[in-house]
């Protein structure tokens, strides 16, 4: 086997078939993948979620994980989010020329990990590789296929006035952990992604109440992006104290440095839920049980006022929009 | 954070604030010069709290609102050259020029990174002999003496292909061309926080001297802000009106020396064209002759073509303090963060993307 | 303006330094504060340290709070 991609590897003759039953199949081999169809055929009934996602990030080695972990995390979460049970996934690679092997093989281990964590099986794949300078090492797309049981209506349309805003953990890691590689921040004590399947976290909050209305992973654009869009689509206004939000300080100061607010870094391992206001204390409890929500807090509320936005009340007792991001993350200077 | 945190105690916070309410009976017209402070203003929703005789006006001091549509017009010109990569601090990138912007620019396919530092610039030049790296130096005597120091240590290191786009500017010359307008009456400034560590307090001298107006430094943190804002009050009220540091952790009256003789060694006072403003003479900064092969609009020629401002834009009559950017009739219409028609709407502290972000209906 | 965020000094080595902030670390140049001491604390602007800070005053300017406050 050669050290390096190389364009033959994606051209769908004996290299790309030594590709991928010398380096996938061994690592992410079930009965689906294994037969090597065009497409991998099974019986599913009922409320079917699918959902699919790009990856791009870079570097594609972080500190707690890596591109192939986040993609199926990514999915897996997508479809969590619906209240779906997350079944099946497609894995399909766009690999620069020149890319390592080796390092492929250690993102396709992360991957199997994180889908063996989750539950899932990738089922159906696909390879391509590209000129040196068409891609940035590696493109990484997945699609998820999952079943949602009767019942379950989980819509970010469903924020109702007097339920409570839960957020399960701590905000920011990823995105700084990811921004601090490429800035040359280096951490006393690493802070690691968060990324992490939360299937899991979604069915047992889901068992222990039929009242979580809205749910979200806030990735890009941060929990402000994710809060807004509940309070646009509910048509109702979000009210969030400065004081309760959960952010680890190591990442506060990174932000400080770069000039970033935390309300606006991608999340990879938390939820938001917007859940009825009895049952919120024990969604909470619940979701603390978990390793991925040990850091959960309750952050805000939904009300009746300033309907379609979010507004945070400061430390000094203020209040203040929490706006949308636009555009692209900037570190400010000033 | 140390030296951060303590100054974020929202029970000493509520108290000051409480004490201004009980201080201040005269009428008292701030003007905050800073973006900077501005943004921690709105960041911490100070202005709601303050009494009703406090009104608190945006001023000039955000180096990216009022770099001149044709200067950027110069930045994107370079960056059309071949062999170039342009470097810049990231709230540059989206800021419209009279054509277009280096977000477009970058996007047509040219060469232009952003950096944290102009350190990294630096760096970049060294990595990339082959290429010209030119540096957009935008930013007031804070940031002025990093990029004079890059330029000490270009020559020390030979480094050739390392250039700058001298676009940084004075506060002092600016503030006094201000009040010489005449077109908003104040009573007090909250003078910049980093600009004074490096230039000291000392030049804001002629503000109580010539102009009867009350001048504090301030720091960055709601316990700084509202402290000189209580100081402030404090000089209206008994009508005597000085120089005071509230940001004495940071600011010396002398200033940094080092950073002002650096600043003396590579740079010389020059016009400066400001957005909205004008051109002030004695206001900005020019490398001097010994360092001229480090000026990038000395060493490459570029033609960036008649300047132009979008229509109805108000941002020079913001940056002035002459009006806010609930009048101008573009703020939230045609001018939003996604589609920006002047720069105080893109920089992150300018007063209309501050205003737009953190929901000021009312002014604050 | 600008973002310039306290920092402690860790180490020295020529021009340049390493700072921490709550366990963060990044290179600075000290080139306009040559006079640092490793365990000073220094504004960081842009990869730069610009002053150091006086930490005596810090702790004047903490007591004048508390005292401005007291009376409320």
């Amino acid at each position: 086997m050669e050290d390096r991609v190389l364009l033959a590897h994606g051209s769908g003759g004996k290299l790309s078939h030594d590709l991928i039953t010398k380096s996938f199949v061994p690592i992410l081999g079930n009965p689906l993948l294994n037969k090597l169809e065009d497409s991998a055929v099974f019986e599913l009934s009922g409320r079917l979620a699918f959902t699919t996602d790009s990856f791009i990030v870079s570097p594609i080695f972080f500190p707690g994980g890596d591109i192939g972990k986040l993609a199926v995390c990514g999915t897996v979460n997508d479809l969590a989010m619906s209240g779906a049970t997350p079944l099946y996934l497609s894995l399909a690679f766009i690999i620069e020329e020149g890319f390592s092997v080796d390092e492929l093989e250690k993102i396709v281990s992360s991957i199997y990990q994180a889908a063996d964590e989750a539950g899932v099986k990738i089922v159906t794949g696909d390879t391509k590789v590209v000129n040196q300078g068409s891609a940035d090492k590696l493109f990484i797309n997945t699609a998820g296929v999952g079943i949602v049981p009767p019942g379950v209506d989980i819509s970010a349309a469903n924020a109702r006035p007097g339920d409570k805003v839960i957020l399960s953990g701590n905000l920011g890691n990823h995105g700084i952990a990811v921004l601090s590689q490429r800035e040359g921040l280096k951490f006393q004590v690493p802070i690691p992604s968060d990324c992490a399947p939360l299937n899991k976290m979604v069915a047992e909050i889901r068992e222990t109440s039929a009242n979580i209305h809205c749910l979200r992973d806030p990735t890009r654009g941060g929990v402000a992006t994710t809060l807004n869009d509940f309070a646009e689509q509910s048509q109702v206004g979000i009210r969030i104290e400065e004081g309760k939000i959960p952010v680890h300080k190591a990442v506060l100061a990174a932000c400080e440095l770069l000039g970033f607010d935390p309300l606006y870094i991608a999340n990879e391992g938390k939820l938001v839920a917007v859940v009825s206001p009895a049952d919120a204390d024990k969604v909470l409890a619940k979701i603390r049980q978990n390793q991925y929500g040990t850091e959960a807090a309750i952050i805000g509320e939904v009300v009746n006022e300033h309907r379609g936005q979010v507004v945070m009340k400061t430390s000094l007792g203020a209040s203040r929009i929490v706006d949308v991001l636009v555009g692209e993350l900037l570190p400010r200077i000033c | 954070m140390k030296f951060i945190n303590e100054y974020r105690d929202s029970e000493l916070g509520k108290r000051l604030i409480d004490r201004i309410h009980h201080h201040s009976t005269k009428p008292a017209r701030l003007m905050e010069f800073c973006g900077g402070h501005t943004v921690a203003i709105f960041k911490h929703g100070i202005r709601q709290l303050l009494p009703p005789t406090i009104e608190m006006l945006s001023g000039p001091g955000c180096p990216i609102c009022v770099t001149a549509n044709t200067d950027l017009d110069k930045a994107i010109a370079l960056a059309h050259l071949p062999n170039v990569i342009i470097t810049s601090f990231g709230d540059m990138l989206r800021v419209p020029g009279s054509h277009s912007s280096l977000q477009l620019a970058k996007a047509e396919g040219n060469d232009i990174r952003i950096v944290y530092s102009v350190q990294d610039a630096l760096y970049l030049a060294k990595d990339n002999p082959d290429k010209s790296v030119i540096f957009i130096g935008i930013g007031f005597e804070t940031t002025a003496p990093t990029i004079a120091a890059s330029i000490l240590q270009a020559e020390e290191e030979g480094i050739n292909n390392y250039y700058i786009l001298c676009l940084h500017k004075l506060c002092p010359p600016i503030m006094k061309a201000l009040l010489n307008l005449g077109e908003v009456r104040l009573n007090g400034i909250v003078c910049p926080g980093h600009v004074s560590t490096i230039i000291g307090s000392y030049p804001y001298q002629f503000i109580p001297d010539d102009y009867g107006i009350a001048c504090v430094v301030s720091g960055f943190e709601p316990l700084d802000i509202l402290l000189c804002i209580d100081m402030l009050v404090n000089q209206i009220e008994t009508e005597q009106y000085k120089v005071e540091i509230a940001y004495r952790r940071g600011v010396k009256p002398e200033g940094n020396k080092q950073a002002i003789q650096l600043l003396d060694t590579v740079f010389e006072v020059s016009e400066a064209n400001w957005r909205g403003i004008g051109v002030v003479p004695s206001s900005g900064l020019r490398l001097r002759k010994r360092y001229e092969r480090f000026d990038a609009e000395r060493n490459f020629e570029i033609n960036p073509g008649p300047g132009g401002e979008a229509k109805g834009c108000l941002c020079g009559s913001i940056l002035r303090g002459v009006s806010t950017p609930l009048d101008c009739k573009l703020f939230r219409h045609s001018c939003t963060p996604e589609h920006p028609l002047g720069p105080c709407m893109v920089s992150a502290e300018g007063s209309c993307a501050t205003y737009y972000h953190y929901g000021a209906s009312h002014g604050g | 303006m600008c973002l310039a965020i306290p920092a402690l000094v860790k180490s020295i080595d020529g021009h340049q330094a390493e700072v921490e902030i709550d366990g963060v670390t990044r290179q600075a140049s000290i080139q306009l504060t040559p006079e640092v001491k490793v365990g000073d604390y220094v504004l960081l602007h842009t990869g730069y340290a610009i002053n150091v800070i006086d930490q005596e005053e810090a702790e004047e300017t903490l007591k004048l709070l508390r005292e401005l406050s007291e009376v409320y």
